[in-house]
């Protein structure tokens, strides 16, 4: 096992796939010459040369649309969109043509297109930058959506989804890409299906992705403290979505909670809930419970971004105040 | 050159001219009969005419070889029977049928032939540019000398993909041609109400992209013009330009009321109707009697007929294949 950061995991993904794949090429605004807005893509340009290694200008729909022109033509693109807020100039290619091509074609086509980007609140980005749309992107059916929230997933999910025959989309959360954590660097993909246990609980399931894993983990500690076990769902892909592992925690634990960044109306969330509401209602001791981002668009100050993004507080209350 | 060849040259000229009029014919007389069929309820959906364009799709269409690449818009029926789908599959698929192009998936807008390499008509105005530039991306990595036609129109150009599209195509030098079909309106929007600039040629030229209007009514004129800069593009891998001004006789789609331009303007237009104008220039050729026309138009109605009476017969898709294809697994 080695010891590296988020973006080195990534980075070392992109790398192995470049090495045995010709097939495969990196491309997006700034992932050469600068190194990643991000520094996710930093020395693959020194190593592979500018013809896989694309600067593209800013033109977030073209280089997505021709992400899918060139999957569609035998090509393994990789494409990296700098910030999930950016990606809307790019939603009529994802939603009209990635994720239709092979349904509305009969099944003639394929798009293999994988398209990376950062998502997510907590760096004082304010309202452009810093948004969790990815429940967005996990309603439209035809493609995947992963969320990556280990330095070990970071690496293995973007192997994966290189196999995959369907457009993937990985929104990788900003906050975690200077975290440590430990990868095994001859292991390839890994599972792209599953939700994970990262914490074993029997008095209420905490559901969640991405950065939020991280408090959902920390609140979970908290919880111990005073007698409560916590379990800690990691979605890890939002579509297709692992309800199974969901409704077995639930089954266990009798009581949820669902924390995500994104807004409470017609969030993710909303989705797991009423998930759980369709299939264990007659389980539940308590109301599934939210807690997700304030409904304003991000602020800039730190002490009002943190009021407005799930805090470990806020969850250890939840729970304090529904399971008495 | 000794008089055989000049004769077995002229004789190839004939039929290619020949064959250029039949396609023409064969898009003009399918669509004509799929209006009809659309007007019992046989065919749902938007149904827009490329009547009065045929020039374009059939004169661009003849340079392209099996592999190059095809991108399409909505106003797509010309563009895959010139590429050489079968009718019986289109009128298919217009149907709704599961033994159309698409499987009934896709209706008028959406034809698709993997194997033809025709990825599709795109219902977005812009939205086919991109992906135009990206199977070209593909073929220059992969080191193909094959040409990506894409087709779009002049409501295209108002969108901010079509000059991405080509910035981006110039920038890394892909073998694409983009070919604009000029009809005047971006559905009952007028050109001039459009564009700042109406010269749509011109806009290509702020990209580094070689570009030229052609007379998109003379069938002649776009297949010399075509072939000439598709041979520069595959040679060359950069992108070029066709303007092609033409005009569609019928309205947007057949939904459509045609508040927004005279009837004495499209009548106007008639006047320069591709096929009639190409008719009587192979009569003054002396290419084109009336049995050779007598003998195609039958031919292209024989082959109309068996499309609709195929699309007739043909099966719907099973209900439980709804969710099938919407991914691999």
């Amino acid at each position: 096992m080695t010891t590296m950061t988020y973006r080195e995991a990534v980075r070392s993904a992109l790398s192995e796939a470049l090495r045995r794949d010709p097939r495969v090429f990196v491309m997006g605004e700034d992932v050469g010459r600068y190194g990643g807005a991000f520094a996710v893509s930093h020395g693959l340009l020194e190593e592979f040369g500018p013809e896989r290694i694309r600067d593209t200008p800013l033109m977030e729909s073209t280089f997505v649309g021709a992400g899918i022109g060139a999957a569609l033509n035998g090509m393994r693109p990789i494409v990296e969109i700098m910030t999930i807020n950016f990606s809307m100039l790019a939603m009529d290619q994802v939603l009209n043509n990635a994720a239709t091509l092979r349904y509305m074609s009969g099944g003639q086509l394929s798009v293999p297109v994988v398209v990376r980007m950062a998502t997510g609140g907590g760096r004082q980005m304010a309202a452009q930058h810093s948004h969790s749309l990815e429940g967005w992107y996990a309603h439209i059916p035809g493609i995947s959506v992963l969320v990556p929230a280990t330095v070990a997933d970071a690496r293995g999910m973007l192997l994966a989804a290189l196999e995959e025959p369907d457009p993937v989309f990985i929104m990788e959360h900003a906050t975690l890409y200077p975290m440590e954590g430990e990868v095994d660097e001859g292991s390839g993909a890994c599972d792209i299906r599953k939700a994970a246990v990262r914490r074993e609980g029997q008095h209420v399931s905490l559901i969640t992705y991405g950065a939020c894993l991280w408090k959902a983990l920390a609140a979970a500690e908290r919880l111990a403290e005073k007698g409560v076990e916590a379990e800690v769902i990691d979605l890890r892909v939002l579509r297709p979505l692992d309800s199974e592992t969901i409704l077995a925690s639930v089954r266990k634990t009798r009581g949820a909670v669902i924390v995500e960044e994104a807004w409470r109306t017609g969030g993710f969330a909303a989705e797991v809930s009423a998930q759980i509401m369709e299939n264990a209602f007659d389980v539940l001791d308590w109301p599934v419970q939210r807690v997700c981002g304030v409904e304003v668009p991000a602020p800039y100050a730190k002490h009002m971004e943190d009021a407005s993004l799930p805090q470990v507080e806020d969850i250890v209350e939840v729970v304090e105040a529904n399971l008495v | 050159m000794t008089a055989r060849t000049t004769r077995s040259s002229s004789a190839a000229k004939k039929q290619h001219y020949l064959d250029l009029l039949r396609q023409m014919l064969l898009i003009r007389r399918f669509e004509e009969r799929s209006s009809d069929v659309y007007q019992v309820g046989k065919i749902r959906g938007f149904l827009h005419l490329y009547i009065g364009e045929e020039g374009v799709a059939v004169g661009a269409m003849q340079t392209l070889t099996p592999e190059d690449a095809i991108v399409s818009t909505y106003r797509e029926h010309g563009h895959a029977l010139a590429r050489g789908m079968p009718a019986n599959e289109l009128m298919a698929e217009l149907y709704g049928k599961a033994t159309g192009c698409s499987k009934g998936r896709g209706g008028s807008m959406h034809f698709f032939d993997a194997e033809r390499r025709f990825y599709g008509g795109y219902a977005i105005v812009g939205g086919g540019l991109p992906i135009a530039v990206g199977l070209a991306l593909a073929d220059k990595l992969m080191g193909r000398k094959r040409v990506t036609a894409c087709f779009f129109g002049d409501g295209a150009v108002a969108e901010g993909e079509f000059h991405e599209s080509l910035n981006l195509a110039k920038l890394w030098n892909l073998p694409v041609l983009f070919v604009c079909e000029n009809n005047l309106y971006a559905m009952g929007t007028a050109l001039a109400v459009s564009h700042s600039v109406t010269d749509l040629a011109s806009k290509a030229q702020a990209y580094g992209v070689p570009s030229q209007a052609i007379d998109g009514m003379d069938v002649l004129a776009i297949e010399a013009a075509t072939s000439e800069a598709a041979a520069r593009v595959r040679a060359s891998d950069g992108p070029e330009m066709l303007e092609m001004r033409t005009y569609r006789f019928r309205g947007h789609s057949l939904a459509d009321p045609e508040l927004y331009r005279t009837k004495e303007e499209v009548e106007r237009w008639k006047e320069h109707d591709p096929i009639p104008a190409f008719i009587q220039k192979l009569r003054d050729l002396q290419l084109l009697g009336d049995p050779d026309l007598e003998q195609i138009e039958a031919s292209v109605k024989q082959e109309v007929e068996a499309a609709v009476a195929f699309a007739e017969a043909s099966p719907w898709e099973p209900l439980e294949d709804l969710t099938k294809d919407v991914t691999a697994s």
